[in-house]
């Protein structure tokens, strides 16, 4: 798995270290790494398919809109996503375009973990390393 | 860092120990709580006393730990004029609070179908990830629940008329627009009125012992009468639709505030100047998503009055189900305080902290008003809760604040390394606790252990004077999400 979660950074809620070797697999790390928190994603079938445009000047904000944009459409549409495709374009602006693919919550079925409530700016960063982009978020539970 | 003993629980750090402190920052704690707080509350709390505009202190209550921007437990009231608001001293839960309700059942009479009434609450009020609200709302409608708060509710019969007073700022905080909230928030929280969440959130029947009625003339005010009465007690706030409300502020916030000149320490304790339009724009929001707070305890008590009514067959009138108190625990608001010997308006926030007002508060129903205010203090599913009433030294010392739980110790992931929710689950049932819950794992995580004790909180509050022990309550059952 391209992340990893941090259990001492957060101890009410949950951290997590993401990696990719372009920007688009980080930004599917880190949403890989939010719908964990939330469900069993062996269980969350690829039913569905939501198509996502986001853009942002900045590319550490971008990640925000974007794992915010994922826990929107969680309560809003009752989704759960466990395959992302994400491709990322810019120079002095940054374009997302995504394929989250999932299927609607049933509490029945899908082994359900804990909320996430929010993406938070605590300790978060988004850097460009020698192999990649890596970044830490804290989400709120 | 320099921590100076000012009384027996509280302490304070002087402004020399970082620069930009405005003000010292403050600390309730026994000297045990004290010693067992994680560097980051230190840290967080110093940082609070940096933002323009802020009051006396910058406090932290016995309970706290690390949070975002402000601690957990962090309080900081703000000068409208010249200070600023920041939704990182209110959290993501906005108006994330708890609801006491009362019922004229004694433990003889519950504990043969204890079972039978947790399951039934489980089936009634819905929780954890992916529960559907109970009811169906228009856009219209759901905007005008934002405005009204709980008497939305109960002008539809989702109530008693007398539950409004016995809620915080009578279960609407005034200047509510929900032309300041985004159509993201709305479409977020528009199927979710009425559902409890997931994380820490729960649903609880909770029993009075004789020997943890404390102040037995301050009980009784509350309706709080015979040993063995039951209760119920329920902890949530305004769900997806306040998160929404945070995220986008904090987004807001995080831009504007360069135009103002502002610098912060953490990227969490984005502010805006309380007059500015990004500070207006906010505050209208918040107001919104606590009025949803509001609301969504309101329809969840009517699902647990309806709930008992079937159990017990008998209507929730004759069950004595009154609200004793609703209190919000993360918010801000405009309060009136004394400052150096003057009354003045001030922006308090209050972040995993509670509103605790000493006797003669206009603000308070006239049931309350000759005693002070009920405060609950929500604890975990095994050490129970507490009831305390608010002081005048509260009023004097930290703009009528407390604590307002236990607050954790110990990380998510080690709380299920060390247990099972199954394990737990059968633990808990064998001590008289029975449980249901829509997630295994998430129960593992809220097991007591992982929480500070909730007695020794109190005891810090107590010996500060801030506020008293009225009645410890214990839980015989427990839903969560």
């Amino acid at each position: 798995m391209p992340y990893r979660y941090l259990e001492e950074v957060a101890i009410a809620d949950v951290a997590f270290e993401a990696w990719g070797r372009d920007l688009g697999e980080l930004f599917e790390a880190a949403a890989l790494a939010t719908f964990e928190v939330m469900v069993d994603l062996e269980g969350v079938e690829s039913k569905v398919v939501k198509e996502i445009e986001l853009e942002n000047e900045e590319m550490d904000r971008l990640l925000y809109d974007w794992l915010s944009e994922l826990v929107y459409l969680k309560d809003a549409e009752a989704m759960l996503f466990s395959r992302f495709q994400v491709r990322i374009k810019g120079d002095g602006r940054y374009r997302l375009r995504a394929e989250a693919m999932g299927e609607e919550i049933d509490q029945a079925r899908h082994r359900l973990r804990a909320d996430v409530k929010a993406v938070t700016y605590h300790l978060f960063y988004l850097k460009k390393t020698e192999e990649g982009y890596r970044a830490r978020v804290v989400l709120d539970i | 860092m320099e921590i100076k003993r000012i009384a027996e629980c509280i302490w304070e750090i002087p402004p020399t120990e970082k620069e930009g402190m405005l003000v010292p920052a403050r600390i309730y704690a026994t000297e045990k709580l004290l010693r067992e707080m994680d560097q980051g509350v230190f840290e967080q709390v110093t940082n609070v006393a940096c933002l323009p505009g802020i009051q006396r202190f910058s406090y932290c209550m016995p309970d706290g730990h690390w949070g975002y921007g402000f601690p957990i437990g962090g309080v900081a009231a703000f000068d409208p004029e010249t200070g600023v608001i920041s939704p990182g001293g209110i959290g993501f839960d906005i108006n994330c609070g708890m609801r006491l309700v009362r019922t004229n059942l004694t433990l003889q009479e519950v504990r043969p179908r204890i079972k039978e009434l947790v399951d039934a609450l489980f089936r009634s009020v819905p929780a954890g990830v992916g529960s559907k609200g109970m009811l169906k709302l228009s856009p219209g409608e759901f905007k005008e629940m934002t405005r009204l708060g709980a008497r939305w509710c109960v002008e539809r019969g989702y109530g008693w008329e007398r539950d409004l007073e016995r809620i915080e700022e009578y279960g609407c905080i005034k200047g509510a627009d929900p032309e300041k909230v985004s159509d993201h928030a709305l479409k977020r929280g528009i199927g979710q009125l009425g559902t409890l969440g997931s994380g820490n959130h729960y649903l609880e029947v909770q029993v009075a012992r004789a020997a943890e009625i404390y102040d037995p003339q301050t009980a009784n005010a509350f309706g709080i009468g015979d040993a063995d009465q039951i209760f119920v007690m329920f902890h949530c706030g305004s769900r997806g639709f306040g998160h929404q409300v945070a995220t986008d502020y904090l987004r807001v916030f995080d831009g504007a505030m360069k135009r103002y000149g502002i610098t912060v320490r953490d990227r969490e304790l984005a502010c805006a100047p309380f007059r500015s339009p990004e500070g207006q724009d906010y505050y209208k929001a918040m107001a919104c998503a606590a009025n949803n707070a509001f609301a969504n305890r309101q329809m969840i008590l009517h699902r647990v009055r309806e709930t008992f009514s079937q159990v017990f067959g008998r209507d929730a009138e004759a069950l004595g189900m009154d609200v004793i108190y609703d209190v919000a625990h993360n918010i801000a608001k405009v309060e009136r305080h004394r400052i150096d010997g003057g009354m003045k308006d001030v922006v308090v926030h209050r972040k995993g902290a509670t509103r605790c007002f000493g006797p003669g508060r206009e603000e308070l129903p006239p049931i309350y008003r000759d005693i002070g205010q009920p405060v609950i203090l929500g604890g975990s599913m095994e050490t129970g809760s507490y009831v305390l009433v608010g002081t005048e030294r509260a009023m004097e010392e930290t703009f009528g604040s407390t604590a307002h739980g236990s607050g954790r110790t110990m990380s998510r992931a080690a709380a299920k390394r060390k247990v099972f929710g199954r394990d737990l689950q059968r633990s808990l049932e064998e001590r008289g606790i029975v449980v249901k819950a829509v997630s295994m794992p998430g129960l593992a995580e809220e097991a007591g252990f992982a929480y500070k004790n909730i007695s020794e909180v109190v005891e810090a509050l107590e010996c500060a004077g801030i506020t008293r022990k009225v009645v410890g309550l214990k839980p015989i059952g427990n839903v969560k999400g």
